[in-house]
Order: C-alpha cells, then sequence, then structure tokens
C-alpha cells in the first residue's frame, strides 16, 4: 500500500513539476525575447522568422547611452580610425554621434531618468508601506468607529482607473507646481500604493496574534515600544511583500510619468520608447533600455524572496 | 507581593453587560481560581486587573492604591496567556531577558536572573532556542518564567494549561502549585476546567454572565454549593437536581420527585418553614449522596440500573425509580449489568434545597 502511494506521488509530483516548467517556460519568453533582442545585430531583430543564433554584440548599449544622427555620407577613414572600438560599432550602423562644442561625446539622458525612476519608487514605496503599516495597525487592534465603511473608503480609491483623472491631475499639478518634479511623482506613487498597502498589511497584522503586544505591554513596555520591538519583526514578512508590490507598482509606471514629466523628473518608462531612433526603428536600443531597468525590480524581489515566500503562505501555516 | 481588591467593578462590550458590579479581595499570598463557563467575565475579569481591558466603572486596588487608570506597563503585574504569546523573534533567553529589559536592569543582573529561573522552572539548557523549537510544556514553563522573572506584585494566569494534552496538564497543574509554595505571588488563575480549580485554589471564584455566584474554598464551593449554578457546574459527574415536593409521613419528611420518593429527617419540615420556603424547591443530591443497597432496606427505594459508566475507581450508575432517573456513585463492579433491580436513598448530609425560581440555596443542612 506504501509503495503503491509513493509511486502515484512521485507521478503527481513529475505531473506537478512538468506544469511548473511549461508555466515558467511561457512567462519568461517574453524576457527572452526583450534580452536577445538587446544584444542582437539591428537586422536580425526584426527579421522574420525570428532569427534564433546570433552573434551578441553590445551595439545597442552604446546607442542607448549616447545621442546619435544618421549619417548622411559615408564617415572619413581618418576619423573612423581614431574613434575609440564602441564608436565604431556605431558608425558601423550608418551612424554617429553627437558630440559638443569640444568634441566631447554627449550621453543620453537615460541614467539621469533611471536614477529619477529609483528615487522615486523607492520614496514612494518607503512612503506608502510605513503609511500602511500604521494604518492598518490602528485598523487591526482599535475599535474604530465606522471600520468597515473607512476601510472600504481606502480600497474604493482604486476603483476608478487612474487614468480617467490624468487631465485634472495635470491641471492641479500645474497649478500647484507639481509639474515635472521628484514631489509630485513621489506623492502620486504613493497615493496610489497606500490603500493597497493598507489592505494588504492589515491581513498580516490581522495573523499577529494580539497577545505578544499585550504581553510586551504588562512586561512593562508602552504600545509604541511594543509596536517596534515585537510587532514590526513579526511583520517583517508582509512589510516585505507589500513593499515589493508597492515598488513594482511605482517602478513601471507609464502613463502619469509620461503626462506629468518631461524632463528634470521623468522617470525611464517614459524615457525608453522616446529612444526608438533617428530615422529608423531601432527596437534593440529600446531593448536595451527594458533589460537594464529590470535589473533592480530582479534584485530587489530576489533579496526579499525567503520573505516573499513565506508573505505568500502566510494565511494558510498560521495557527 | 501584594493584595488585589475589587470594588464594584462594570464593564460592558457594547450591549453585553460582562462584569457586574464584582466585588473581590484576593489577599497576599493566596492562590484565588476564576471558574465559570466560557463567556463568564471571567478573563476580562482578569485582564482588567492586569491592565488589558478598561473598565466602566469601579476601582481596583492593589496594595491599597487605587491602579485602574495606570497603563499595564505601570502596574507591576504579571500576565500568563493562554497561547503563551512567546515572542517568536526572540530565543528563549530574550524571551526571558524581555521583561528585565524594560526597566533597564544591567546585563550582569539579567543574565543571572534568566539563568536562575530557567534553572529554577527546569528550561535552563532549552535558553539558546526560539519558542517554535518547543513543546508544549516547555513553552508553557517559559510563558512562566518570563511572568516571574521581575518578581512582580501579582501573577494573573488565563488558563495557562488549557491548550495541553491531559496528561502533560496533570504534571503543570503539580508543577505550578510548587512554583505557588516556592514564590508565595498572589495569584489568580483563569480556568473553566473545575478539576484544576479544586486542585489549585486556596479560594475558587465561581463566575457566570458576569455575576460572582460563590467565593470560598474548593471544599465549601463542593459541599455548600450557594445556589443551581454552581451545584450544576462543580462536581463530576453533575449533582442530580430534580424539582421536588416535601409532605409530612409519620416520623419522616417525605421528598416526592416525580415518580419517586424519599424520606430525610422531619426537621426538614422544620427548616423549610423557618426559612418561609415556598412550593418551588429543587432537591439537589451529589451522585455519592445516592446509596445504593443490593437488598432491600428499610427507606430504601426500588430502581433498576439503566445506564453503568465504569470509572476504574467508582461506576456511575444511573438508576430509575419509575420515570425518574437519578445517578449514583458506587463501588466499582456494584451492578454488573444493566436492568438489575437494586435499592437506593438519599444521604440527608448531602441533600440540598434550593429554590427552584431563583436558583439560591436555602442553606439547610441535614446532619453529617
Amino acid at each position: 500500500m506504501a509503495v503503491v502511494s509513493s509511486r502515484s506521488g512521485r507521478l503527481g509530483n513529475r505531473i506537478a513539476i512538468a506544469v511548473v516548467l511549461v508555466i515558467t517556460v511561457i512567462f519568461l519568453s517574453p524576457i527572452y525575447w526583450i534580452t536577445t533582442t538587446a544584444f542582437k545585430p539591428l537586422v536580425q531583430a526584426t527579421s522574420v522568422p525570428p532569427s534564433v543564433l546570433f552573434e551578441p554584440q553590445i551595439t545597442p548599449f552604446v546607442k542607448l547611452f549616447t545621442k546619435r544622427a544618421q549619417l548622411t555620407a559615408p564617415v572619413a577613414p581618418e576619423i573612423y580610425e581614431a574613434a575609440p572600438w564602441w564608436e565604431k560599432l556605431v558608425l558601423d550602423g550608418g551612424e554617429r554621434l553627437a558630440r559638443d562644442g569640444n568634441g566631447e561625446v554627449v550621453f543620453s539622458a537615460y541614467p539621469d531618468r533611471f536614477i529619477n525612476s529609483l528615487i522615486i519608487a523607492i520614496t514612494s514605496t518607503i512612503l506608502a508601506v510605513s503609511m500602511g503599516t500604521i494604518t492598518a495597525y490602528g485598523f487591526s487592534r482599535f475599535r474604530v468607529k465606522g471600520e468597515a465603511d473607512l476601510l472600504f473608503f481606502i480600497l474604493s480609491t482604486r476603483m476608478l482607473p487612474p487614468i480617467v483623472v490624468a487631465i485634472p491631475m495635470f491641471l492641479m499639478y500645474r497649478a500647484v507646481g507639481l509639474n515635472d518634479t521628484h514631489v509630485g511623482l513621489i506623492i502620486l506613487y504613493t497615493a496610489f500604493n497606500v490603500s493597497f498597502a493598507v489592505w494588504l498589511m492589515k491581513g498580516f497584522m490581522d495573523e499577529i496574534p494580539k497577545e505578544y503586544e499585550e504581553a510586551a505591554l504588562v512586561d512593562g513596555y508602552t504600545r509604541m515600544q511594543a509596536f517596534f520591538k515585537i510587532v514590526l519583526p513579526e511583520a517583517a514578512t508582509g512589510i516585505a511583500a507589500t513593499a515589493v508590490f508597492c515598488f513594482i507598482t511605482a517602478w513601471n509606471e507609464y502613463a502619469f510619468a509620461l503626462i506629468l514629466t518631461n524632463r528634470r523628473a521623468q522617470t525611464a518608462p517614459p524615457f525608453i520608447p522616446s529612444q526608438i531612433g533617428t530615422g529608423l526603428q531601432d527596437w534593440t536600443v529600446i531593448a536595451a533600455g527594458t533589460v537594464l531597468f529590470l535589473i533592480p525590480v530582479a534584485i530587489f524581489t530576489f533579496l526579499l524572496r525567503n520573505h516573499l515566500l513565506r508573505g505568500m503562505s502566510f494565511g494558510a501555516i498560521r495557527k | 507581593m501584594a493584595e488585589i481588591e475589587l470594588r464594584h467593578i462594570d464593564k460592558h462590550f457594547g450591549p453585553v453587560h460582562v462584569i457586574r458590579d464584582v466585588n473581590l479581595t484576593v489577599k497576599d499570598k493566596e492562590f484565588v481560581v476564576f471558574l465559570g463557563p466560557s463567556g463568564c467575565g471571567k478573563t476580562t475579569t482578569l485582564r482588567a486587573i492586569a491592565g488589558l481591558e478598561e473598565i466602566d466603572s469601579g476601582d481596583i486596588l492593589l496594595d491599597g492604591k487605587p491602579i485602574q487608570d495606570l497603563r499595564a506597563a505601570d502596574r507591576d503585574i504579571a500576565f500568563v496567556f493562554q497561547n503563551y504569546a512567546l515572542y517568536p523573534h526572540f530565543t528563549v533567553y530574550e524571551n526571558l531577558a524581555f521583561p528585565l529589559r524594560a526597566v533597564g536592569t544591567a546585563a550582569a543582573e539579567i543574565d543571572k536572573t534568566v539563568r536562575s529561573v530557567g534553572g529554577s522552572l527546569g528550561i535552563g539548557h532549552l535558553l539558546k532556542m526560539r519558542p517554535s523549537a518547543l513543546s508544549g510544556g516547555d513553552m508553557q514553563r517559559v510563558a512562566i518564567g518570563r511572568a516571574l522573572v521581575r518578581r512582580p506584585k501579582a501573577l494573573l494566569l488565563d488558563e495557562p494549561i488549557g491548550s495541553l494534552d491531559a496528561k502533560l496538564r496533570e504534571t503543570m497543574r503539580v508543577e505550578l502549585k510548587r512554583l505557588h509554595y516556592e514564590n508565595g505571588s498572589t495569584s489568580i488563575y483563569v480556568t473553566h476546567d473545575q478539576v484544576e480549580a479544586m486542585s489549585l485554589a486556596d479560594r475558587i471564584v465561581v463566575m457566570n454572565e458576569g455575576i460572582l455566584q460563590q467565593v470560598g474554598t474548593p471544599t465549601d464551593v463542593y459541599l455548600y454549593p450557594a445556589n443551581l449554578f454552581v451545584a450544576q457546574f462543580i462536581g463530576s459527574p453533575v449533582m442530580n437536581i430534580a424539582a421536588t415536593r416535601v409532605s409530612s409521613n409519620d416520623d419522616e419528611a417525605r421528598v416526592s420527585l416525580d415518580g419517586a420518593s424519599f424520606d430525610l429527617p422531619r426537621v426538614l419540615l422544620g427548616m423549610l418553614e423557618q426559612k418561609k420556603a415556598g412550593q418551588d424547591l429543587s432537591l439537589g443530591i451529589r451522585p455519592e449522596g445516592v446509596l445504593v443497597s443490593r437488598d432491600e432496606r428499610p427507606g430504601y427505594r426500588p430502581a433498576e440500573a439503566h445506564i453503568i459508566q465504569p470509572f476504574g475507581g467508582f461506576d456511575i450508575v444511573d438508576l430509575k425509580f419509575g420515570e425518574k432517573t437519578l445517578r449514583a456513585r458506587t463501588t466499582s463492579g456494584f451492578v454488573d449489568k444493566v436492568g438489575t433491580r437494586v435499592f437506593a436513598r438519599l444521604d440527608p448530609s448531602q441533600a440540598h434545597f434550593f429554590d427552584s425560581k431563583t436558583g439560591a440555596s436555602l442553606g439547610i443542612r441535614l446532619g453529617g
């Protein structure tokens, strides 16, 4: 009997593994596509059928970090010889690098936009998660008058597709001078995420037995101390999970960033498509920008993976 | 160590009146057990004393000083939770040290105290472990250790061994009693288990629906229940209760339960008259107060054994007197099979009389 059940168990395991593999492949295929495109020569990037074998090159990344113009005439041989190797890659593709009055290469705005993205996403995540955590704690632990209504109200801010309010937001931001500022986008993304953070954290807070804090209270601590010494470490899993979701939302946001910023505070998402090229559509540059853009989220999620895994099964395994 | 006094405590949860005018004094070094069914207000009362629950009105005094407006942290009262509430992200050592750190104890002093408390509770070898790696009994020991480590004025325990298995409960019960002898801390212990209450308490406080039903030593509460609720809540198997009429019968007082009648000493009639008892009477008699004989004897009524529950040391037998069933405690194997005809009478010294309307005991004691 035991043999039979373990055999069927093993078969079940194998089927499960196979299913997981198929799903993984499906989910990873766009990432494979964009990553390979970022290393392809321009011709192969758009070839039909798509080329699987190609000689990887980093030209798209060189293009991503520089400003370029179409060559109108063949470049002079001595200039070509004098150019560094990475400039030759661009010249080979029929474009030249833009140079300033001193002959220095002009770099693109990608690094600035990337740093804008980091500043705005990280700050708004910290704000949304901390406000969400405190609010959720309040709702979870104290008798709040009209608790259900208030929580519904908080949730209702997410029922409207955000883009509907884009124009009014734009006018309001212009009136108060928040257009194209870091603070403007930070406020907006925090507002997007805080309702989500409250709801997610409330679930986690409810799972933490209130006896932990009560024990700290009778052990001689104030409620504030109990919150920081006992509740926060216990809620670490939930905080990590919430932070990942908030970060991804803020990191990926496109529409408002496109409308509300244009230079100083512009984030990477609206910037990347603007680099589609001069003269022809250079998808490899877009792909290169996107691949680099994926890295912070991947690192962040990877660092918090243990918390995330626990977070996903939190309600299920706890007493 | 200290004396705890409750004066006119009242508390509502919304429309529910959970504590009704509770007055009680717990003396220094006394071990008092709050006993009652779930929802009777015993845990709420305990939490109010600890400062985890606010009261609507009344005074809570610790050594004569009102503490009802103090924060839990400032009351110097320790609390042991039913689910232990050990901090999961701390080791056992840190759990025990946590209350000491709150008052800024020096590190060397903390180390000494933690090790000494750990040693006296037999958890010295577990100090480096996390609570999740401990057995239920050890978790409970750590929880009690955390409560005792800073020598609080009073120790409150909320069903501390309720979630352990039966055998471990028994071990922990003895251990709790030993700890109380050693530390002599003023303790209040909440439970719904009357065996725990009887075996641990100096005094038992029986609560129901937010009202103190009776306060007394375990013997008092068992032998002289103040009302029908206490009579039926304390004692296992439960006391026989039957509506009864008492009449005069020659030299005896005859109590008639529907279907059966027994003779009790004639003084009962005078006592009932003196207490101005009405006609709505209930008779209560514990199974050991139903005396059983195999042979017919004067004063014994015939009955048929109906259900037999062997408990090893004794049997509990349901006896049918016509329509009326009384539960009797017999020696083991006294009645060997269902349907056996036996004879029984009531032990007058164990008969209780209650007013059926109010439930209050009439306080009648016949001999014994």
